[in-house]
């Protein structure tokens, strides 16, 4: 090969490892479950076919709507709470804390939910939220409630306090970025025209951070869209939400449905994204 | 919005009369002064700036001058009301206004990187101050739209700041902080981002738009030609304090110290011990010195506060010496000396010539018109003598 045709193949050849695993490990296997979403099964095999039953019966099942509409429900409690601890603490960081040593330091303590594996940090609840775990032994020792709260654990509380803990991160990240973007000539320029500390955060920071919570949102919306992990063990088998669903028809060997969610689930995920991006334009951040 | 088709330069355009004529008066006749009684500011154990009092008149150009970290700055921050003001007074008109808040003082900043927001449009970043200001909609879209006609920049009004060129910015900056009315404009380096060309024709552009609204503008630059071009008085600042102001005439023509001396012009500065003081006939209120300095010779300076004895120096501008062959026809006579040429700088206009003190190896420099040069024919390596008349060398006491 004569090194002119290499160098004009050169970029297609860095590429191209990475288009492989795409391939194989990406696109194949969404092609397989979108395929197998058509098949028939019974009770123990699936029968390669084309039909419409698996999503009618999704489509057509209360059990499914019901569901999606819980789901929808932990995304949205878990956006808005997680939006709720993120701003403020980003903007701590961001605004209030001038060293940068201690802004590297206290951005990684963030961090410290991930330092430890789901299935541990998991089980660590039960000791802190269970019957007798510590919160209900305060409780009671103050007299404030006489019973303990059973509420705490293996509830949808459990779930999205669990789901809050985990993903909070994913929002603190990109927000604390786009606040750092921010030139502080600005916030004094808007001072110096008179804009209270109300209005500075109305008209300037929000507007600026505005791509950075896009970000942290798409993270949290499609990583809670697909939790069934959480839901499985802080929820107890009291709550539902279509990943466990999925899980739930794929031990049941019902794998033609589960394809059929999961194709939906995918979709209904990427509306919500594409939403996201519709309100914000997130370019300037990338 | 009727956006007249106009052939004038880009630039800030004359715009109708009328609407210049209205602004024009509102900010004439409400412009104050500022001064400050006494100011320090402090961080820390650092002071930032040491106890200046400066009265800046109403309706002037004033400048504040000096290296990074002179204090201008902050001084500049302190009467928009960014910084706090450690201990002393500040007054705008005849109104105390330590305490109040930016907002409150009827100043305006314009800031060195502009300070548009990214995310609104030139018109929505004029209205900012007045949407801060509640003031009715239909008043704010006329009032920013006559200031946008003012700049020239009605065509733009819709666009974001990225979209415009940096002279379009400076012109949206400077509507931004005029549309609110204010009583003096601060400007802190408001040319530096600006290319040179750029820079010449944007600081005429200000300083007509001063004169015209005959406002006060506060400014704050390290560029002498800036201070120069611009200002009806300097304040020259060096270590948080004052070292002198004047007219750019005065800074230039007689600086007050060593620094200002150093930093305004090429002067060449000598230092040296006082061994006569005599009274100057020709100038009542100065002196004429004898500053004996160490090696070179004897030189003649006028100036005041020197006594017998002290330590001081005087320094002479390198356009106001005279070359002349070696060695000079009368070694005696005070205000000569010696120099070695070591680099011929041609600049256009001027030509530079870099020179070594022979006695003592101190730099000096020489500046002559090209013109003049060409007849002098002095060469690199050659020694030729230096001369300067005593009313050209200027007693410098500290």
């Amino acid at each position: 090969m004569s090194s002119k045709t290499f160098k004009a193949l050169e970029p297609y050849l860095l590429v191209t490892p990475q288009t492989i695993v795409f391939l194989l490990f990406l696109v194949f296997p969404i092609l397989m479950i979108a395929i197998v979403s058509f098949w028939q099964f019974n009770g123990y095999a699936m029968i390669p076919a084309f039909t419409l039953d698996n999503y009618l019966s999704i489509f057509t099942s209360k059990v499914s709507l019901q569901t999606y509409l819980n789901t929808f429900k932990y995304v949205i409690l878990v956006w808005f709470f997680c939006l709720a601890i993120a701003f403020p603490v980003s903007y701590f960081l961001a605004f209030y804390i001038q060293n940068q040593t201690l802004q590297i330091i206290l951005f990684l303590i963030c961090t410290v939910p991930f330092w430890t594996s789901n299935i541990i940090r998991m089980i660590s609840w039960i000791p802190l939220l269970g019957k007798e775990g510590l919160v209900n032994q305060l409780l009671l020792g103050l007299h404030v409630v006489n019973q303990p709260v059973e509420w705490f654990l293996y509830s949808d509380f459990a779930v999205v306090l669990g789901m809050v803990h985990l993903y909070n991160f994913f929002m603190i990240a990109p927000i604390f970025n786009s606040l750092m973007r921010i030139d502080r000539t600005l916030i004094t320029a808007a001072q110096d025209m008179g804009a209270s500390g109300w209005q500075v955060l109305k008209e300037v920071i929000l507007p600026l951070a505005a791509p950075g919570i896009a970000i942290g949102s798409i993270f949290v919306v499609t990583l809670v869209m697909g939790e069934f992990v959480t839901v499985r063990l802080m929820g107890g088998g009291q709550s539902a939400s279509i990943g466990k669903l999925i899980q739930t028809q794929i031990g049941s060997l019902q794998y033609p449905l589960a394809a059929a969610n999961a194709v939906i689930l995918l979709i209904v995920t990427l509306i919500l994204v594409i939403g996201i991006l519709r309100i914000v334009n997130i370019r300037k951040e990338l | 919005m009727n956006s007249s088709v106009s052939t004038s330069p880009p630039g800030i355009r004359d715009s109708q009369p009328s609407t210049t004529a209205s602004i024009q008066q509102e900010l004439a006749s409400h412009t104050v002064g500022v001064s400050l009684r006494s100011v320090t500011k402090k961080y820390g154990s650092f002071t930032a700036v040491e106890n200046i009092s400066l009265d800046i008149p109403a309706g002037s150009y004033t400048c504040l001058l000096g290296p990074s970290g002179c204090g201008k700055t902050t001084t500049l921050r302190m009467i928009a009301g960014h910084e706090e003001i450690t201990s002393g007074d500040l007054y705008i008109g005849d109104r105390r206004v330590n305490d109040l808040p930016p907002a409150k003082r009827n100043t305006s900043m314009m800031f060195q990187s502009y300070a548009l927001f990214p995310h609104k449009t030139v018109c929505e970043n004029v209205d900012f101050g007045l949407k801060m200001k509640n003031l009715p909609k239909e008043e704010r879209t006329r009032r920013v739209n006559e200031m946008l006609e003012i700049v020239g920049l009605t065509k733009f009004a819709d666009r974001k700041p990225n979209k415009l060129s940096g002279g379009q910015q400076q012109r949206a900056a400077l509507a931004r902080a005029l549309v609110t009315r204010p009583q003096v404009l601060l400007l802190d380096e408001p040319l530096s981002a600006l290319d040179e060309n750029l820079r010449v024709r944007t600081r005429s552009e200000l300083r007509r738009l001063q004169k015209e609204f005959g406002m006060t503008f506060i400014q704050v630059t390290h560029g002498q030609d800036e201070a120069f071009a611009l200002s009806d008085r300097i304040v020259v600042m060096d270590h948080g304090r004052i070292d002198q102001i004047g007219t750019p005439d005065e800074i230039f023509a007689t600086p007050a110290s060593r620094f200002v001396a150093r930093f305004v012009g090429d002067n060449n500065l000598f230092v040296g011990k006082v061994t006569n003081v005599a009274a100057d006939h020709t100038h009542h209120t100065q002196q004429m010195i004898r500053l004996e300095v160490d090696r070179l010779g004897t030189f003649l300076c006028h100036g005041q506060a020197a006594d017998i004895g002290m330590m001081a120096a005087c320094c002479v501008r390198s356009d106001c010496m005279q070359m002349l062959p070696y060695p000079p026809v009368d070694p005696t006579v005070p205000n000569q000396l010696t120099a070695r040429v070591v680099a011929i700088e041609f600049t256009g206009y001027i030509t530079r010539v870099s020179l070594l003190a022979e006695a003592t190896g101190e730099e000096i420099t020489y500046k002559v018109r090209s013109h003049d040069w060409h007849l002098n024919l002095a060469e690199e390596g050659q020694l030729i003598t230096l001369t300067w008349t005593p009313e050209n060398c200027i007693f410098l006491p500290h």
